[in-house]
């Protein structure tokens, strides 16, 4: 016997499933399909003709040195942004989880700056660490660091870094106090009549039954890494000082858009579509049978 | 040697007070039981007396020192929680050896004492399961080892036996019993269940309200309740509570039994008579209108009104009957040695 409730045709069911096709379809298959096509020929400039050159295409970004230096940035920036935005989010929520009065006003102010776009975050964060306006880096200067990430490498790593953490972290405090809020209480209370001290029942307790949150919040903020923090990097450095902050997604735009090298851009796309799939298929398969308990 | 002792302790949430001043003594290795109706603030006590709640006023002190102001861990408490709180992600081993590890126990010593505890709750094959592999009756168990493991001074037990069925609860019962006996481990039991209250108590403290009714053996309970309240909740089916009034009239007229004397009181009277004290006696004036039978096997529990009043009265009559094999009334004398006597007012005992 069929325990689930099924349709009896197929007529009803298709058309509830259309327009989920459809957006499918348009967003995603068509460009992935156009990307996957133009990533074998290289048009002119204006569109006009273009010429097929097969592979051609891959095998100049693999032999570019900075495509391949772009890998590594984006590496770095999207585990920086993770390990940063997850790591405040959980302490914050830790503490959050502690009070008791006035917790209902603590937890809003801390959600508040989701609703901030990355491109204004971007603008926001570039003000504050403007080299010659900005209020941060007039206090650092008093204190004798001369900040300069238009023209420091390092420096402008740190600052989309910080950007792109910070408008990230209220998403993830809320994951992680809904997930501290549904552990059962007697279960810290039990630890802590056990012995144990507040950081040794997070480790051994809380920690282990948040997995599920933790393991869901760092597919999705590193996605967020990969894709969403383009309005950041283009406001803040345009992928500069020297490419330093130039991450695969902010160079397919470049490459394509401002460098007018359209099927070099269409085949760092399929890369990156590759890289995306690859990485999701990865944790869910690997991390995910690892954090059920 | 552990002894516990309560002075005058308060909570209050904000300006709601919901203990009212609770004050007892308990001995070393005695299991005390907290029995009272939901809300009655039994489980708030115990979480004061382990640590997990703030004590607004008054003193806790284990074995005469103060512990108001310890932490938990450093009371040396060990409690088992109603939905037992085990740790889902670790095994049954672990979850027992963990608050040695803590400890900084050695290793071999953990696994020994582990063992020994498992082998005393018949756990021994389950070490290496996860709590969800287990029934609520082995999960019972190892909250009860995790507790045992530590060789704590005293045992606090939060209606441990509430989510298990009727015939695992009396089972569970017993081997608390027969372990706080061998153990000698000085225990509070919390639980609303009068039955459990009676059958484990050492002692038991009837809470209502914030407030101790009685705190005696459950056989003092039993046969003096100090109230209305106790005289209801201790014992099944509850006591009867008939209002009297002068010369030992009952609601409907008639008089009590001329063998019964009422104390001298000024104010109104209740007279309380438990089911089982009420003997059949066909030529009393005291007559039973019958309006339902539950048979229990042993005895028949037959309720009804006296007859000319709306008083309603519960009689346990030994043998099986049923609605058909007895008369429309019968008529009733009550053991005049076994009616208790309270202050209608005040719920009091006279």
């Amino acid at each position: 016997m069929e325990k689930r409730v099924t349709f009896k045709g197929w007529l009803l069911p298709l058309l509830l499933i259309t327009p989920q096709v459809v957006v499918t379809a348009v967003f995603f298959f068509w460009p992935a399909g156009q990307a996957i096509y133009q990533s074998a020929f290289i048009p002119d400039p204006f569109g006009l003709k273009s010429q097929f050159v097969g592979w051609g295409n891959f095998q100049f970004i693999f032999t570019d040195p900075y495509y391949l230096a772009s890998f590594k940035t984006t590496a770095i920036f999207s585990l920086s942004v993770t390990i940063v935005s997850m790591g405040v989010a959980l302490w914050l929520a830790l503490m959050a989880d502690r009070i008791i009065k006035g917790a209902a006003t603590y937890r809003t102010l801390l959600i508040w700056p989701y609703a901030v776009a990355p491109a204004i975050a971007g603008v926001l964060w570039l003000f504050m660490f403007n080299p010659r306006i900005g209020v941060v880096s007039w206090y650092l200067d008093k204190i004798g660091y001369d900040w300069n990430h238009v023209l420091n490498s390092n420096e402008a790593m740190l600052l989309v870094v910080l950007a792109s953490a910070w408008s990230r972290i209220s998403y993830n405090f809320l994951f992680f106090l809904a997930g501290l809020q549904s552990i059962p209480k007697s279960l810290v209370e039990a630890a802590a009549m056990d012995g144990a001290g507040f950081w040794y029942r997070f480790r051994t307790i809380v920690f282990p039954l948040l997995s599920p949150t933790t393991f869901f919040l760092l597919v999705v903020n590193i996605v967020y890494a990969f894709f969403e923090t383009f309005g950041v990097i283009h406001t803040i450095t345009a992928g500069g000082p020297q490419q330093a902050t130039n991450i695969m997604v902010y160079k397919v735009y470049s490459d394509g858009f401002v460098g007018q090298d359209l099927g070099s851009s269409a085949a760092q796309s399929v890369v990156l579509l590759f890289v995306v799939g690859l990485l999701t298929i990865l944790q869910f398969r690997y991390i995910e049978k690892k954090v059920h308990y | 040697m552990t002894t516990i002792s309560l002075k005058d302790v308060k909570k209050s949430y904000g300006k709601l007070r919901v203990i009212h001043g609770v004050s007892v003594d308990i001995h070393d290795s005695e299991f005390i039981v907290v029995v009272g109706p939901s809300g009655c603030g039994k489980s708030t006590l115990l979480r004061m007396i382990a640590g997990l709640e703030d004590i607004s006023e008054g003193e806790v002190c284990i074995d005469g020192k103060v512990v108001n102001h310890l932490e938990p861990m450093d009371r040396n408490i060990a409690m088992v929680f109603q939905n037992y709180a085990l740790y889902p992600h670790m095994s049954v081993f672990d979850n027992i050896a963990y608050s040695l590890k803590i400890a900084k126990t050695p290793k071999s010593e953990i696994k020994q004492r582990v063992q020994e505890t498992a082998e005393l709750l018949q756990l021994g094959d389950y070490l290496h399961r996860k709590p969800r592999q287990l029934s609520g009756g082995q999960r019972q168990r190892v909250a009860m080892g995790r507790a045992i493991v530590r060789r704590p001074s005293v045992f606090l037990f939060d209606e441990p036996l509430s989510n298990l069925d009727a015939k695992l609860r009396v089972q569970m019962r017993l081997e608390i019993k027969r372990l706080q006996r061998k153990l000698g481990i000085t225990s509070v039991f919390v639980t609303h269940d009068q039955v459990e209250a009676m059958t484990l108590g050492d002692k038991l403290m009837v809470l209502n309200d914030g407030r101790v009714e009685q705190f005696g053996t459950p056989v003092d309970l039993y046969q003096k309740p100090g109230s209305v309240f106790v005289a209801q909740f201790i014992g099944s089916p509850s006591m009867n509570i008939v209002p009297v009034s002068e010369g030992q009239r009952l609601p409907n007229g008639a008089v009590v039994d001329h063998m019964v004397r009422s104390p001298q009181h000024a104010g109104e009277l209740s007279l309380g008579i438990r089911p089982e004290h009420i003997d059949i006696d066909p030529t009393s004036d005291v007559r039973l209108l019958i309006e339902m039978a539950e048979q229990l096997g042993a005895n028949t529990l037959i309720h009804g009104v006296l007859e000319g009043s709306t008083a309603p009265l519960v009689v346990s009559m030994p043998g099986l009957h049923t609605l058909q094999s007895l008369d429309a009334s019968i008529g009733l004398r009550f053991q005049p040695e076994n009616c208790h006597w309270f202050d209608t007012g005040s719920g009091n005992r006279l």
